[in-house]
């Protein structure tokens, strides 16, 4: 009971977190309602028995990328959208029913699956020494993938973000 | 001989020479191109000389090579020393070396003398060649550049129709002879396999004895039809009066003295061939021609012509002497011929070059006194060819032939033939002499004339001392002659002339001779007298008859109306036919091949090139309104891929089911 | 645990259609790149439930692409908003329909 009550309340934390994210007027606002939502997720992955992934979770998408999120809604002010007119795309129109048909297969093919209503077998232990050393020797070479990964993006990230010596971009003027 | 015979190709390889460099010298360079000539001729003559001393002992020696093979067969050529040929070359070359020293007096005032000097060069060289050759092959190389030269030579002057028009004539007509020679030589070696005469027994001369080749008359009258051409004999002698429109020296040395006689020198060197009904043909032939030609030569008017007509007469009674009596009666009347004849020219040549170009007897006259060596010179001249007994060559020739025809067993007409021949002969000679030389003057030209230069005279008398001297040697109180080619010895015995079979006919001829000379001398003096001379006395007495002669019975006429005619007619069919249904058939062939072009052009731009572009214009178009879905716009490519994630989701969950 | 499995899946499609459809519907960059998150997030929990739901829980391959997957959609991310700066800083715009110069 007090599962369900936990998870109801998780559940719903998130989704009007995302919710709110994708409709708030306010960038600012919608940054921080994602990241209210990244939360509540995190929370649901501690109900899982996911401890480790629930706090990389909160490490990672509350504390970098949320951030993140936030510089650079602060960096890219300067064309914000007029008391008045329209937040939506052009086409939005087209957008939400293509979603709600997203929304639809999914629950369609959830609904039809045979394992739905599924219980866990049992208590699962995930402890970080047995995720260590999983990470050391079954998964070592992804390991090292995404470190050359992470390593690419750290560049990437910096030379896209570099600012252009000042003749160029007096040229972009 | 044997040893002087290798060396015996320089006779005619001189005058050649000198014929090619002369064809590179400037026109300026006269004296170096008739030193050349003469030079040449020069050493032919002394070669000659010595060739002619080592014949004496009788023989022959023939030197051969091969000229080329091809796969097994080889084509001999070679040349042959012997008697007949030797006295061929000392004919040849001295007359040939007289008249190109007359030629530097009578041309020397042409623009082309050099031009003159280099065709007369290869003139000489041919007929020297012709002379030694001893493979009908070379023989016939010789005989084509000889009338090569003749066409070059008669068309000298060839801004002149009339000389451009008779060079032709005379090359076609000997060409139809020829025909029939070529057939003769291909006959002759498809039956012997040689073309040699002389080839150590295996020559095609020499196959006649020890069961070898019978005597064959197809072979012989075919190769007698290349001397009918090239001898103008009836009925191919029409090219020979049209060839005096060639400069003087060129009638008496190619027209009178050489040329002419190459083809009574042919059916000398292949008489082995000659079967006894051959013989008869080459005999008939010749003495009617012998009369033919004379009697035309009675109403003629050119000074020229007259001459002309005479040297057809006297190669018809060279070819009746060689049907009746054999190789030497023919050639002893050649070799006499060609001296008289040569020096009765160059006469001629002197006075027309006094006259300033005048050749019509009729506006001639009086030049006895005006141009007393010339005249001297052509008495001698007219009385050798008339006969004129004991001191005259041509009285013994004559003779020799007229005694060996009364001797003929098949028939006495041509003795007949050849006794009023010799009767015209002297009547139409005193009938041109009076006119040209005795009497007034008809014209100023003639009025005015004077002796030539010594250039030109000193040739004339030394070919009359040689017209007195030459009959010597044939006389039959010493048959030198006769004997010198047949290989025996000839012992001088004057008993002879009075021998009983010779005798009557010797006293026959001559009193026949001076009839003519009277009668003709009585008619012509008294009209040579006459400054106007309109009418010839026999026009007056018989018009029709003269008119008759003077055409020369209408025989250029009757040729042109049918031979060249139907010659036209044929050329003009094969004109339409070749432009019409040849050139038609072409036409339509290159229509089609244009058709098909164009069609295959059509096709190619308009289906190939059409449809290619088309395809590619669609997937161009194709492309281009596809990649408007590329918009740029993030949005809608993330709409696009929602879309697809759901068609997938669909596909995979319930497309199995 | 006494909620079904069907119930976090069903969170996770929700989580993910507002995702979506957030991102399709608002016209900044910066959103889109947060309706991107969210459907990322959207798919760790799949992971995460199917791992915890399903047989052979002690092998963590679940866990482990979540956390891999986590890492990546970091990198992701940085590279992104990076990107987004840029075209800023050009174009002085981080409006989506605005910035269409890479047409066909």
């Amino acid at each position: 009971m007090l599962n369900e009550i936990i998870f109801l309340l998780c559940a719903s934390l998130t989704l009007a977190g995302a919710v709110a994210a994708m409709m708030l007027r306010n960038l600012v606002h919608c940054a921080l309602c994602a990241a209210g939502a990244f939360a509540g997720l995190a929370a649901l992955y501690l109900q899982l028995d996911a401890q480790f992934v629930g706090l990389a979770q909160l490490l990672i998408y509350v504390g970098a990328i949320a951030i993140l999120i936030v510089f650079t809604i602060m960096l890219t002010r300067g064309d914000e959208v007029r008391p008045g007119a329209s937040i939506a795309s052009p086409l939005w129109w087209v957008g939400l029913p293509v979603g709600a048909l997203v929304l639809a297969c999914l629950v369609g093919a959830i609904m039809a699956s045979p394992s739905l209503l599924r219980l866990p077998a049992g208590a699962v232990h995930a402890p970080v020494r047995k995720i260590g050393e999983a990470l050391m020797n079954r998964y070592v070479m992804p390991l090292q993938a995404v470190g050359l990964l992470l390593t690419a993006a750290l560049l990437g990230a910096v030379a896209i973000g570099l600012r252009e010596p000042r003749d160029a971009e007096s040229k972009t003027q | 001989m044997e040893s002087l015979v290798k060396y015996v190709w320089i006779i005619p390889a001189a005058p050649l020479l000198a014929a090619g460099v002369g064809a590179l010298l400037p026109a300026g360079r006269r004296r170096l191109g008739a030193g050349l000539a003469i030079g040449a001729m020069g050493v032919s003559f002394l070669l000659s000389c010595a060739a002619f001393f080592t014949t004496l002992h009788p023989g022959r020696a023939a030197c051969n090579f091969r000229w080329f093979e091809f796969g097994d067969t080889a084509v001999p050529l070679g040349w042959v020393l012997d008697p007949l040929g030797a006295i061929m070359l000392l004919m040849v070359s001295l007359v040939s070396l007289v008249i190109f020293v007359y030629s530097v007096g009578y041309m020397a005032k042409d623009g082309n003398f050099t031009r003159f000097f280099c065709f007369m060069a290869l003139f000489a060289a041919a007929m020297l060649g012709l002379v030694i050759a001893n493979s009908l092959l070379l023989f016939f190389i010789c005989w084509e550049l000889v009338g090569l030269a003749s066409y070059l030579l008669i068309g000298f002057w060839f801004q002149k129709p009339s000389a451009a028009a008779a060079a032709k004539k005379a090359f076609i007509v000997t060409r139809i002879g020829d025909l029939g020679l070529f057939l003769g030589m291909l006959w002759l070696y498809a039956r012997t396999g040689t073309l040699l005469f002389y080839d150590g027994g295996h020559g095609c001369l020499e196959q006649l004895g020890a069961g070898g080749l019978a005597a064959s008359t197809g072979i012989s009258l075919l190769i007698f039809c290349g001397a009918v051409g090239k001898s103008g004999q009836i009925p191919l002698h029409v090219w020979l009066p049209d060839a005096m429109e060639g400069p003087t020296p060129v009638s008496a040395l190619i027209h009178a003295a050489t040329m002419v006689a190459a083809g009574v020198f042919l059916i000398a060197r292949v008489y082995p061939l000659m079967s006894a009904e051959s013989l008869e043909v080459v005999t008939w032939v010749g003495a009617l021609t012998a009369v033919f030609a004379a009697s035309i030569a009675v109403a003629q008017n050119d000074i020229k012509r007259i001459l002309a007509y005479s040297t057809i007469s006297q190669l018809g009674y060279m070819m009746m002497g060689l049907g009746v009596g054999g190789v030497a009666v023919g050639m002893f009347h050649l070799i006499t011929h060609a001296f008289f004849k040569a020096l009765l020219f160059l006469g001629a040549g002197s006075v027309i070059h006094s006259c300033q170009d005048e050749q019509d007897i009729r506006k001639m006259g009086g030049l006895r006194k005006l141009m007393p060596l010339t005249f001297a010179t052509y008495a001698v001249g007219m009385m050798a060819l008339c006969g004129v007994p004991l001191f005259f060559s041509g009285f013994w020739s004559k003779e020799a032939i007229l005694d060996a025809a009364h001797h003929w067993r098949v028939s006495q007409a041509p003795f007949y033939l050849g006794l009023i021949g010799a009767f015209l002969t002297a009547f139409y000679m005193t009938r041109q002499v009076c006119g040209v030389f005795f009497g007034t003057p008809a014209s100023a030209e003639s009025g005015h004339a004077h002796e030539s230069p010594p250039v030109m005279t000193v040739p004339l008398a030394i070919l009359a001392c040689l017209a007195v001297v030459a009959g010597f040697f044939g006389t039959p109180a010493w048959p030198w002659f006769q004997s010198y080619l047949e290989g025996g010895r000839a012992a001088l015995d004057l008993s002879k002339i009075a021998a009983a079979h010779q005798l009557p006919i010797l006293l026959l001829s001559t009193t026949l001779v001076f009839a003519a000379i009277l009668l003709s001398g009585w008619i012509y003096l008294k009209a040579a007298a006459r400054t106007s001379r309109e009418m010839d006395p026999l026009e007056a007495a018989q018009p029709a008859v003269f008119a008759c002669l003077n055409r020369k019975f209408f025989i250029d006429e009757i040729y042109d109306a049918t031979v060249v005619r139907l010659t036209a007619v044929f050329a003009s069919v094969s004109d339409w036919l070749d432009r019409a249904v040849w050139g038609g058939l072409v036409r339509a062939v290159s229509w089609l091949a244009l058709a098909l072009a164009r069609l295959d052009r059509a096709v190619d731009e308009e289906v190939v090139n059409g449809g290619f572009d088309a395809c590619t214009e669609t997937v161009r178009g194709s492309g281009e309104w596809v990649s408007r879905l590329q918009n740029g716009q993030v949005q809608r490519y993330l709409r696009i891929i929602g879309l697809a994630f759901c068609a997938l989701l669909v596909l995979l969950l319930w497309g199995s089911q | 645990m006494t909620t079904p499995l069907a119930n976090y899946l069903i969170v996770a499609a929700l989580l993910f259609s507002v995702g979506l459809a957030g991102a399709l519907a608002r016209r900044n960059a910066v959103l889109v790149l947060i309706g991107l998150e969210l459907m990322l997030n959207a798919a760790n929990l799949n992971f995460i439930a199917f791992w915890r739901f399903g047989p052979h829980a002690e092998r963590l391959a679940g866990l482990m692409f979540v956390i891999f997957s986590i890492a990546v959609a970091a990198a992701e991310v940085a590279v992104g908003l990076a990107l987004v700066i840029a075209v800023y800083r050009h174009r002085r715009t981080a409006q989506l329909d605005r910035l269409d110069s890479l047409k066909g």
